[in-house]
């Protein structure tokens, strides 16, 4: 089972269910948002910078910095702290602005 | 832009320059725009004859400035939407081709050969090599430093100091007076206001532009690409509102949707019924850009004169006052020649082109 805090807050979730990221299955919870399941797994990074490629996650995990972008369900430059968790969603790495098949 | 190009010419003509802004390096119309440097939208004329010479002078400082500058020779295509308008297009392009404006006409069919997500359907085009873009505000930056003219900035003019004939002496600052035997009022859309202040008049109007922008993106607008209606909305003396799409990519990656034109006064109220309109003309030329987010938008006010020229040269009252500004949109990519005539003036030398049509004393005293 995924790290989270529910037991220091006595937290009694719903039962839990399963998303992908990049194709490996990530459990989460009902209410947790998209950054907060990866977390929970242990991934940290889930978009790499449009210059030179670094790995980025969640760093102000309430919306504002937009760090913690990423693809799901196909739609880049989702807030993954922001994005609650559903059944099935597909998290997929996002490389730089996620929009590379537009370039020409 | 301008009053950095000032700077440079002078500096390089063996004037001791010091450049006075009230606000930060490009903290007016210079950071405000989308930095154009356009031959393709002014008919043939001392603009244009202008513009042609900017060209090739900014090519020579974009191989002396640092690369940060993000200058890009891309070339500009300007798309009509009739039929009708681009027999108007087509008439336009061989009037600039005798002025010495590369054209090329683009049918309807190789339209997507030049830029791939162009909508469907559309008549033609011409190409234009001569337009480029720089990122303004690095420009203007790059080049006030290359200058090495001492920059004052967060410095306003409260006064134009002059002698017992009515010659220029200098100006004055809050932190004191500055002595010069020549000032150059390159305030853009203020420089009415600073001319005033030393006695002169200059009829310089703001004339209000959004630039809508979008999330960062991959190339997906090649050239600086444009409705064919954009030189009628330019070229127009109407208060009133007009847009007309302008789309152009960026090296950072955000696509710049302009252009509106409306003459309120300083207002910098967000409009949204210009950004609507930005944003409606912008997916009518590129549909793919319905599908990205605009992230946010700008405004600012080009200094519109109502001749459409800028004033550039010597104030024919006050002496040892020489006038750069009024260039309405187009200030970025006139800069280097404005520039350049400035400084020949200054040191007594020969104007490269004919500056009559710009002559600053042209408009009378209201």
């Amino acid at each position: 089972m995924a790290r989270t805090p529910a037991d220091l807050v006595g937290a009694d979730p719903g039962p839990p269910f399963e998303i992908t990221f990049d194709g490996r299955t990530v459990t989460a919870l009902p209410g947790q948002s998209v950054a907060a399941a990866l977390w929970g797994a242990g991934i940290l990074a889930w978009r790499t910078t449009r210059d030179g490629g670094r790995p980025r996650g969640a760093f102000c995990g309430i919306g504002q910095c937009y760090d913690c972008l990423a693809t799901v369900n196909g739609q880049p430059n989702k807030r993954a702290c922001l994005v609650p968790a559903r059944p099935g969603d597909a998290v997929t790495t996002q490389e730089g602005h996620g929009h590379a098949p537009l370039g020409v | 832009m301008v009053g950095a190009a000032c700077a440079y010419y002078a500096a390089r003509s063996g004037l001791t320059v010091t450049v006075v802004d009230r606000g930060p390096v490009a903290g007016g119309t210079t950071g405000a725009g989308e930095g154009n440097l356009l031959v393709s939208d002014k008919e043939p004329g001392p603009e244009l004859d202008l513009a042609l010479l900017s060209t090739g002078l900014w090519r020579t400082l974009a191989e002396d400035l640092p690369q940060h500058t993000e200058y890009e020779p891309k070339g500009g295509l300007v798309v009509a939407s009739t039929g009708p308008g681009l027999d108007a297009l087509r008439d336009f392009a061989a009037a600039q081709a005798t002025a010495g404006v590369t054209a090329r006409e683009i049918p309807a069919d190789r339209l997507h050969d030049l830029e791939p997500h162009l909508a469907p359907g559309l008549p033609g085009g011409v190409h234009y090599p001569q337009d480029a873009q720089v990122q303004p505000a690095l420009a203007a930056a790059h080049l006030l430093r290359a200058s090495r003219a001492e920059v004052r900035t967060g410095e306003e003019v409260t006064a134009v100091l002059t002698g017992p004939g009515g010659e220029v002496r200098g100006v004055r600052t809050p932190s004191g007076t500055l002595h010069a035997p020549c000032v150059v009022n390159a305030a853009g859309t203020w420089g009415g206001e600073l001319a005033r202040l030393a006695g002169a008049y200059l009829p310089v109007l703001p004339r209000r532009g959004f630039v809508l922008v979008t999330e960062p993106l991959p190339r997906v607008v090649r050239h600086k690409v444009y409705a064919a209606d954009y030189v009628a909305d330019v070229a127009s003396a109407s208060a009133a509102l007009q847009t007309s799409a302008v789309v152009e990519g960026t090296p950072a990656g955000p696509v710049l949707i302009g252009a509106s034109r409306e003459r309120v006064g300083f207002d910098r109220t967000l409009s949204v019924e210009v950004l609507r309109r930005l944003a409606a003309q912008a997916t009518a030329l590129f549909p793919v850009l319905a599908r990205v987010r605009a992230l946010r938008t700008y405004a600012g006010f080009r200094p519109y004169m109502p001749d459409h020229l800028p004033a550039i040269g010597a104030d024919p009252r006050v002496p040892g006052l020489l006038h750069a500004c009024g260039h309405e949109g187009a200030g970025i990519g006139l800069a280097p020649a404005t520039g350049l005539i400035i400084a020949r003036l200054l040191t007594g030398g020969e104007p490269p082109l004919d500056v009559t049509p710009f002559r600053p004393g042209r408009f009378a005293a209201a």
